[in-house]
């Protein structure tokens, strides 16, 4: 039988993005959150979760794209790395909560090396639903400290023209 | 059907720890016919070799064997207890926790010195009659050195191992149904074999027990079967005898030449070809080390992730759940067909769920206190090993054992307070004679001591030595520049000193203690758990080293502020006092740093908002709300917009799911759920010296680009 995979799609800046949805905890709308003092723009802050301490992320910020405001109908994809040697949770701010697919792994295609608006780490591959391209992401680098939190600056910087 | 064994190891590393630290621990306490005692170790070690056993970790039941065979004598009284065999059986403890520990880390050990403590054992349960041991070991020796002798010069043929057996039978042996002759016919089948019966033990014809076994066997066998079938057939009689098998030596040494001679002739065809098989010689020879150095570097310190909880404390939690259950069943009764009318019971429901989570908070604090006995627990050995080195005569008092104390405040005051006995033992008492002629007596007394008092917990380390001699320290301070040759300073300032790095006022560097490193390192490690220490001294008659420690690290008070929206929580401790300032004490200095005069002190004002980079309120410094707070003895105004409630917090980690955040040490949750942070003061303090120090470079250079 042909191995497949669940992905939970969302939308960010007209962009279909799919996350693994066996590191999807939850979603929540958005809620105010705790700053933290000297840190970059795209850390939102922490929010309590049921006793849990969790910073929020700005998948917009963080991917280099300029915010929107938010409002009630934003989201938040709370995220937990299926590694449970190394738990971590994060929750990420979104556009708009998109749809569930059900990739085969062949059917995934490999990301273009270069040219992309995101960090490329973060890149797991490309599938393709009724004409739309969807563009996965790589949930272990997405729930690591390291990727997740140190920004390419160099990526960054072009992204943003100041 | 099989069970899956593996899951029981963990149990089994932390009995066998246990164990080993009950027999140390009862081995110092040890004395002669003291049957309960070594009846206590002697158990401890049978459960230790019976687990080891079981999970087939043979190296640690072969070695407790002999630990226990030794035990076994002392306890049937065949052996007297001496000193020396006490410290042997340290010494065994010692390599035990070697053993099991390298099992627990997955990782190698020194063998060399388990293998010299098995030899020492072995030797010591060898000279059983020690009155004529002298003659009967010379001929026993020559004897077996015959007897190997002769063996070696018989051809080996190849696939064939000489293994030398040393059978040595409890007395008892004959009556537990087993025959010694049967097992010599079992081993003689594996192979060629040579025995020698041993007769030193037997005793004179009145003391002669007829159902008794005095006889040892010496065998040199040549066999192809490996250790464990030789093993196989002591099998039953394993508990009641003293059995070593080993190889050979002579066969070691000889295939010891010839790896040599292959080595030697392996690296010469390196040199001579360059053939890709010679490399890989020569690359697994190189790369073999590296592994080795690599696994050790790795060891990681696993910090012990198990408590054991009383069954009172879990059912006292559990009564409280179950109380809570009732509490929350009636409240949402209540809730069904709530009415104007019904208020009065909402109160007293609501009254009771308080009560009943304020209990469950206090409760599941307990499970995580230890009694501080875990910490307590090593000191008379260490006293004992250190009393022997310095060859001074030190008695320890333990008392307040039972005081509890939070499971992780203890496993990081250990190491201090390791520190500051040695520095006692070593610095504290003096050597004997001079105790004697201060009219002392011989014996020094350390004593350690824990207590509550408020909020806090006490450990107190007092010895009754010579005392720190103020006018010492103070010279050695104004030689190193410390202090200003004029100042006057009192007691507790003097003893402060101690804790510069580097002071150090021995006058010989010993290698326990005297190089002035460590005081400031166990400052530094009791301020990181929120603690301080204070010394008293009296010259002549003895110091007193107290330990301040906050009774737990999951709960802090705290005083809640407001800078612009945000909730932060400074820790009560660190606040010195809360004050609002007049404009008259405020003091600028060049490069932005403002002063504020209180009473003798100038203290740096740091504006929190500044630190941060948030929005505030309040963004002057005339008539603003200071909270003085002090940490590493540096008082700097922490400047607020408003003071709020104080407060018991939860603390959290931020490290979880985030990563440490300056100036942060963590976070709580508020009773509205939202998130507040707990300010780290001294992290602050030096996050503002660093912008301080910025822009004053910064002042300076825009000052030189002006000119």
């Amino acid at each position: 039988m042909e191995q497949e995979k669940e992905y939970l799609t969302f939308i960010l800046n007209g962009e279909e993005f799919g996350v693994d949805i066996l590191c999807v905890q939850e979603l929540r709308v958005w809620s105010a959150v705790t700053q933290l003092p000297n840190k970059p723009e795209y850390i939102k802050g922490v929010i309590n979760l049921r006793g849990v301490i969790i910073p929020i992320i700005d998948l917009r910020q963080r991917f280099g794209l300029t915010p929107l405001d938010y409002n009630e109908q934003t989201v938040t994809i709370i995220l937990r790395s299926a590694d449970t040697t190394k738990p971590m949770v994060v929750g990420i701010v979104v556009d708009a909560v998109s749809e569930v697919y059900k990739f085969a792994l062949s059917s995934i295609r490999k990301p273009p090396a270069f040219g992309q608006k995101i960090d490329s780490c973060f890149l797991e591959g490309l599938a393709s639903v009724d004409n739309k391209l969807i563009i996965l992401l790589n949930s272990l680098s997405l729930l690591d400290q390291n990727e997740l939190y140190q920004v390419d600056s160099a990526i960054h910087n072009n992204a943003v023209p100041v | 059907m099989s069970i899956d064994l593996s899951q029981f190891i963990p149990t089994f590393l932390e009995e066998s720890f246990e164990g080993i630290e009950l027999m140390e621990a009862s081995l110092l306490t040890l004395e002669q016919g003291d049957a309960e005692t070594i009846n206590a170790i002697f158990r401890a070690a049978h459960s230790v070799k019976g687990g080891a056993g079981t999970f087939g970790f043979n190296h640690v039941t072969e070695f407790t064997h002999l630990v226990e065979t030794l035990l076994d004598e002392m306890r049937d009284g065949r052996r007297d207890i001496s000193q020396k065999d006490i410290e042997i059986l340290l010494n065994a403890v010692d390599c035990m926790r070697i053993l099991i520990e390298a099992i627990r880390d997955e990782s190698t050990y020194d063998e060399s010195k388990i293998a010299a403590t098995s030899k020492l054992l072995a030797a010591t349960l060898n000279d059983r009659s020690p009155s004529d041991e002298r003659i009967d070991e010379d001929i026993h020796e020559s004897s077996i050195e015959n007897l190997s002798e002769e063996a070696a010069t018989t051809d080996l043929e190849p696939g064939l191992q000489r293994w030398s057996i040393s059978f040595i039978p409890e007395h008892h042996l004959v009556q537990t149904g087993n025959d010694p002759l049967l097992l010599l016919n079992a081993l003689r089948e594996l192979g060629e074999m040579s025995v020698l019966a041993n007769c030193n033990s037997i005793p004179s014809l009145t003391e002669f027990d007829g159902t008794e076994l005095y006889i040892s066997w010496n065998i040199i066998l040549l066999t192809a079967v490996g250790k464990e079938d030789i093993a196989e057939v002591f099998e039953w009689v394993e508990d009641d005898c003293q059995l070593i098998i080993s190889k050979d030596e002579q066969i070691d040494k000889q295939s010891l030449e010839i790896t040599e001679m292959t080595n030697n002739v392996l690296s010469e065809s390196v040199k001579e070809a360059e053939s890709p098989a010679s490399k890989i010689v020569e690359n697994t020879g190189a790369e073999n080390p590296k592994v080795a150095s690599h696994a050790q570097a790795h060891k990681p310190k696993v910090e012990s992730s198990s408590i054991r909880v009383g069954v009172d404390k879990v059912d006292s939690l559990i009564n409280l759940v179950g109380e809570l259950v009732i509490t929350q069943s009636m409240l949402s009764e209540l809730g069904n067909d709530f009415d104007t009318s019904k208020v009065e019971r909402l109160n007293a429901g609501l009254e009771q769920l308080l009560q009943n989570t304020k209990e469950l908070q206090e409760s599941v604090m307990r499970i995580r206190m230890l009694p501080i006995s875990f910490a307590f627990n090593r000191f008379p050995r260490l006293i004992h090993d250190l009393s022997k080195k310095m060859d001074k005569e030190i008695e320890l008092l333990i008392s307040g054992e039972q005081t509890e104390l939070d499971k992780s405040v203890m496993e990081q005051i250990g190491d201090p307070l390791v520190h500051l006995v040695r520095n006692a033992v070593d610095h504290g008492i003096e050597a004997t004679d001079v105790r004697v002629a201060n009219g002392k007596p011989e014996k020094g007394t350390v004593s350690l001591d824990a207590y509550h008092q408020g909020g806090s917990i006490v450990i107190e380390i007092k010895d009754d030595g010579g005392g720190i001699d103020r006018e010492a320290v103070l010279a050695k301070a104004k030689e190193r520049g410390l202090i200003d040759e004029s100042s006057s300073l009192n007691d507790a300032q003097v003893y402060d000193l101690l804790f510069e790095p580097g002071f150090s006022t021995a006058k010989e560097v010993s290698d326990i203690s005297g190089r002035g490193v460590g005081m400031d390192v166990v400052k530094r490690n009791i301020q990181s758990l929120g603690g301080r220490i204070q010394i008293e001294s009296e010259l002549g008659l003895g110091s007193t080293f107290k330990v301040f420690l906050p009774l737990t690290l999951a709960i802090l008070d705290g005083q809640l502020i407001k800078v612009g929206r945000e909730v932060y929580i400074i820790p009560l401790i660190t606040i010195v006092e809360s004050l609002q300032t007049q404009e008259s004490l405020i003091n600028r200095t060049s490069g932005g740093m403002v002063l504020y005069r209180l009473r003798e002190d100038n203290v740096p004002v740091i504006p929190i908002y500044k630190l941060f980079n948030i929005p505030a309120e309040n963004k002057e410094i005339k008539n603003s709300l200071l909270v003085v707070v002090e940490a590493d003895g540096q008082k700097v105004g922490l400047m607020v917009d408003d003071l709020l409630a104080q407060q018991q917090v939860v603390v959290k980690s931020l490290n979880d799911n985030y990563q440490q955040v300056e100036g942060i040490s963590g976070a709580t949750i508020l009773g509205d759920g939202s998130v507040a942070m707990i300010l780290d003061v001294p992290s602050m303090i030096t996050m503002a010296l660093k912008v301080a120090k910025t822009q004053q470079e910064t002042h300076i250079m825009t000052e030189e680009a002006m000119h």
